[in-house]
């Protein structure tokens, strides 16, 4: 019996994930969240279900929150791909992430990454939410550990801080 | 110095006499009103950073030089025999490194006694083939090439059909009964309790099978470097799972290295070695390749246990003023082929309540579906609901209060055991919930708006989560005078290992970021007990506080001669702050830094005990959940609006971490009694719930307010540190609290589990329109 590689042969995509482009070869049928994980080493993002029932893959695609377990890694081509390893800056941490230590917003964490992302991402939409709209942009996101009220705290925390002018005052 | 101890033994609700290898600790207990830096603060989780920037590594993201993958090949059928099977094709695919069933059988054939690859698969699910390959499209298609022959057979469903005569076998040579005597438990008498009786209710309830959902899913990675075997296993139990994989394996326990530093959910289902994790280990070892075999989502759902669902029937009695005369509490319970889970419904029945007559019994039967395993308070979770739902009920028949009713038969002595408790503080639990929810005045609060009707209802709980021996705890007390702490427990996401770094730094004077606690790793650290039944910071945290005491007794011997007072004892000298004071001289001092500083590359190395349970005492927690719900009398909706829960766990070492807890509980809670509930279709015997979309656990939006309160004080005779568990304790109440709540709301009594529109509709119909 001949040896065969099964489905389409495997294509270039150009990602531009947390500002660094780079260039990989992969079946098309691969997910983004496939090809972050397993290519290019971001494991912040995790696979909970594989069928964006969990929202533990949550990154952000163009400044939307997209399910990595249902974006196809082809899909992204030349697209900016921001995931939790990108939103902070070295060692200093993003407010969102500052949040979610302080107000405790989550138990065993695994989740935590596609929670911190989508707020990140509500964040940069709606910069002053109220708990109801927190509580419907974040519905994507299951925390079957239970942090949810400290999770909606640590959002409305981080927003609050964002809200404060850089640089001393009122450009 | 160790020493053998006859003593009881408290896990899960199951109390028996052991014999125990027990240190004393030498530590004197923190007392009451004890002032404290740290222990007793909100300090935020000393991993904090690991896990908000997805840098915190859990077995999901294990990686490795030429690592595999490996999954199961699982029985479509709910019972079949395998006739054939045919891998030619598979195994022909690029890619492919091995593959194992029946025919082609790996080098150990089982674990804990049950066969790997049996003829007989008795439950969806069940293990026909396993197959690693390089990467999981290719695993995916060798999966997919698989030839297997099936003969499918009858199954049982249910608890009927299960111990008919003549029923299908739903495990290999197993009878379907597993406690065909019901385990019965009985003090005085169902006759003496009616005849006492001035009025009597009796309900029969029913309670769904419910799923835990981990986020991350079970799994392992096994990699072999000669005959030393490494696992990462994402387990509540990293010594358990070593003796486990050792003995499966017949290779010395010193050969195995389990670590679970990061685990995304452990709610009982997470225990000791499971098949996958065994051949992750024999196909590491066969391709001399690392390999990752962790669970996909449909699998988890189907093969990585439930709470199983119970039909149970509750008749009390009581005389005209409320005082208990009778509680009978029987349950039926199927829990899946391999049986497990569930047996302890009656435990709250039994404890709760002073009664002199109470009988509990519980009937286990097999059916053909994966097997139960403990979830969050198992048993007690399921009884509570239908208890505490009863003592609502004859609280209206009586025309008591229920929580009068409750304070009417409150207890100060453990009734089944016959010792008084350690501590029990439920009547302050219950007037703090009481209080902050407005029991007393709820009768004249706003209960209709519209089609909505408001209401309100409560309900108690008891638990273990006392802990015991034996956990140990090593302190390395390092030259630039930081710590490191190494205990054999995990941290399951309670914050296990912040509440030990608080416990050591305020032992050891030090501020907590020079303290890092090592845990989840059988290499370091020495034997703590798995993350079960409440039991870990009970434990754990005495054998910490005495390995750090420990330390420092050696610290301060050094720091005597340091300080040219080598003669003086040990005891004459403090440590204030960070200093190291000579008691009879507060002049003399020396800086706990430059007392390390001093000892070169020596190393101060200590270790510590839980010491022995009061043999005298019963060592249980507490706690009341007050529920205020509104029901749309027009849809049957229900809105849970707020929630009080009031708990009892002895001292509370970080208030941060302990109230998420309970905002877990409650929440789990909450979707027990509202959404929740597995379905398995009758006619095929197939789940028809396996993802997380058809099995709807709550999200943000469905959470109501939850005021979270602790009595919060220490239980100085449990154990030195005054802590008891609270993992399980706040996810017992809450459905019996929401269940009365609707009854208070609509008048009807909703017996049955989860309480969904379409359950509430037909009873608020016969109600309205009788």
């Amino acid at each position: 019996m001949a040896v065969e590689f099964r489905g389409p042969g495997r294509v270039p995509v150009s990602l531009n994930v947390n500002g660094v482009p780079s260039q990989v070869f992969v079946d098309p049928r691969r997910t983004l969240l496939s090809v972050l994980r397993e290519e290019l080493g971001y494991m912040g993002a995790k696979r909970g279900c594989g069928h964006g029932q969990c929202g533990a893959c949550t990154v952000i695609l163009d400044g939307h929150t997209v399910y990595g377990c249902l974006t196809l890694a082809i899909d992204c081509e030349g697209r900016e791909v921001r995931t939790i390893e990108g939103i902070s800056n070295g060692q200093d941490l993003h407010p969102v992430q500052e949040a979610f230590i302080e107000h405790d917003g989550y138990q065993c964490g695994f989740c935590t990454p596609g929670q911190v992302m989508s707020a990140v991402a509500l964040l940069e939409e709606n910069p002053h939410p109220s708990e109801q709209e927190v509580l419907h942009a974040m519905a994507g996101n299951i925390c079957r550990c239970g942090a949810y009220p400290n999770i909606v705290d640590s959002v409305l925390a981080a927003a609050a801080v964002l809200d404060i002018p850089q640089g001393g005052g009122e450009a | 110095m160790p020493t053998i101890r006859r003593t009881k033994v408290e896990f899960e609700g199951r109390i028996e006499e052991r014999e125990v290898i027990v240190e004393e600790e030498h530590v004197v207990p923190w007392e009451r009103g004890h002032q404290m830096r740290l222990v007793g603060k909100p300090v935020p989780r000393v991993d904090g950073v690991a896990r908000v920037t997805g840098r915190a590594t859990y077995t999901h993201d294990v990686q490795l030089p030429g690592m595999l993958v490996g999954r199961f090949l699982r029985s479509p059928h709910a019972h079949a025999r395998v006739t054939a099977i045919d891998d030619g094709e598979a195994r022909a695919l690029p890619g492919v490194f091995g593959i194992w069933h029946r025919f082609s059988p790996p080098e150990v054939g089982g674990l804990d006694g049950r066969e790997l690859f049996p003829e007989e698969l008795f439950y969806e699910g069940a293990e026909v083939a396993f197959v690693v390959a390089r990467d999981r499209r290719t695993l995916g298609d060798a999966l997919a090439a698989m030839d297997v022959g099936y003969e499918v057979l009858p199954a049982v469903q249910d608890f009927e059909s299960a111990t008919a005569e003549g029923a299908p076998e739903a495990a290999m040579g197993a009878s379907n009964w597993i406690t065909p005597d019901g385990s019965i438990y009985e003090r005085g008498s169902v006759a003496a309790g009616l005849a006492a009786a001035a009025a009597v209710v009796e309900l029969d309830f029913t309670t769904q099978v419910a799923a835990h959902c981990c986020m991350e899913t079970h799994g392992s990675a096994a990699r072999w470097e000669g005959d030393l075997l490494t696992l990462w296993h994402s387990t509540q139990s990293v010594f358990g799972t070593r003796s486990s994989i050792a003995g499966a394996l017949d290779i010395p326990m010193d050969k195995v290295r389990v670590i679970s530093d990061y685990i995304g959910g452990g709610f009982g289902s997470k225990w000791g070695a499971e098949p996958f994790t065994l051949m992750a280990a024999l196909a590491a070892r066969a391709t001399g390749r690392p390999v990752w075999a962790m669970l996909s989502r449909e699998e988890e759902q189907l093969v990585a246990g439930y709470r199983p669902g119970s039909r149970q029937r509750v008749r009390l009695g009581a005389m005209a003023d409320g005082t208990l005369t009778l509680i009978e509490q029987e349950a039926r319970v199927t829990t899946g082929a391999h049986g497990g889970g569930g047996h302890v419904i009656g435990g709250p029945a039994k404890d709760l309540y002073a009664c002199d007559n109470v009988r509990t019994a519980v009937w286990a039967a097999r059916t053909n579906v994966d097997s139960a395993r403990a979830f969050r308070a198992p048993g007690y979770v399921e009884g509570t609901f239908a208890l505490e739902s009863a003592i609502d009920a004859l609280a209206g028949e009586l025309g008591l209060d229920p929580l009068d009713l409750r304070f009417r038969n409150y207890t100060e002595t453990s009734p089944s055991r016959g010792q008084a408790y350690s501590d029990k503080r439920l009547r302050e639990a219950y007037e703090l919930g009481a209080e902050r929810i407005g029991w007393r005045d709820r009768h004249e609060k706003v209960r209709q708006e519209g089609p909505w009707r408001r209401g309100w209802g409560m309900a108690s709980q008891i638990w273990g989560g006392g802990g015991g021996p034996p956990a140990n705890a090593i302190v390395k007390l390092l030259p630039d005078g930081t710590a490191e702490v190494m205990v054999g427990v995990q941290d399951i996401g309670t914050g296990t290992r912040t509440v030990l770094s608080q416990v050591a730094a305020e032992e050891l004077g030090l501020p907590m970021e020079s303290v890092r606690c090592v845990l989840g790793d059988t290499l370091p650290t020495p034997f703590g007990p798995g993350s079960g039944g409440s039991v870990t910071l009970a434990s754990a945290s005495p054998a910490v506080r005495s390995a750090c005491r420990e330390a420092q007794r050696q610290l301060v011997a050094l720091a005597a001669v340091m300080m040219e007072l080598e003669d003086v004892p040990v005891d004459r000298f403090d440590v204030v702050e960070d200093e190291i004071v000579y008691a009879d001289d507060p002049a003399k001092r020396l800086p706990l830094r430059e007392a390390t500083a001093k000892m070169g590359n020596y190393m101060i190395v200590a270790k510590g005990a839980r010491g022995p349970n009061p043999d005298d005492r019963a060592v249980n927690t507490f706690g009341a959940h007050f529920a205020q719900v509104m029901v749309n009398t027009e849809t049957g909706e229900l809105k849970v609006e707020r929630i009080v829960a009031a708990h009892d766990i002895g001292r509370v070492v970080n208030p941060m971490t302990a109230t998420s807890q309970v905002y877990g509980g409650v929440i789990f809670g909450l979707g027990f009694a509202t959404t929740e509930q597995r379905v398995i279709d009758p006619g095929t015997g197939l789940q028809l719930t396996a993802n997380l979309e058809d099995y709807k656990v709550p999200l943000g939006i469905d959470v109501p307010k939850i005021d979270v309160l602790f009595v919060d004080e220490a239980d100085v005779s449990a154990n030195s540190v005054g802590s008891k568990g609270l993992g399980e304790p706040p996810i017992i109440p809450t459905a019996a609290a929401i269940a009365n709540a609707v009854c208070d709301a609509v008048g009807v009594r909703v017996t049955d589990l989860p309480i969904t529109p379409d359950r509430l509709l037909p009873l608020l119909q016969q109600e309205v329109m009788p």
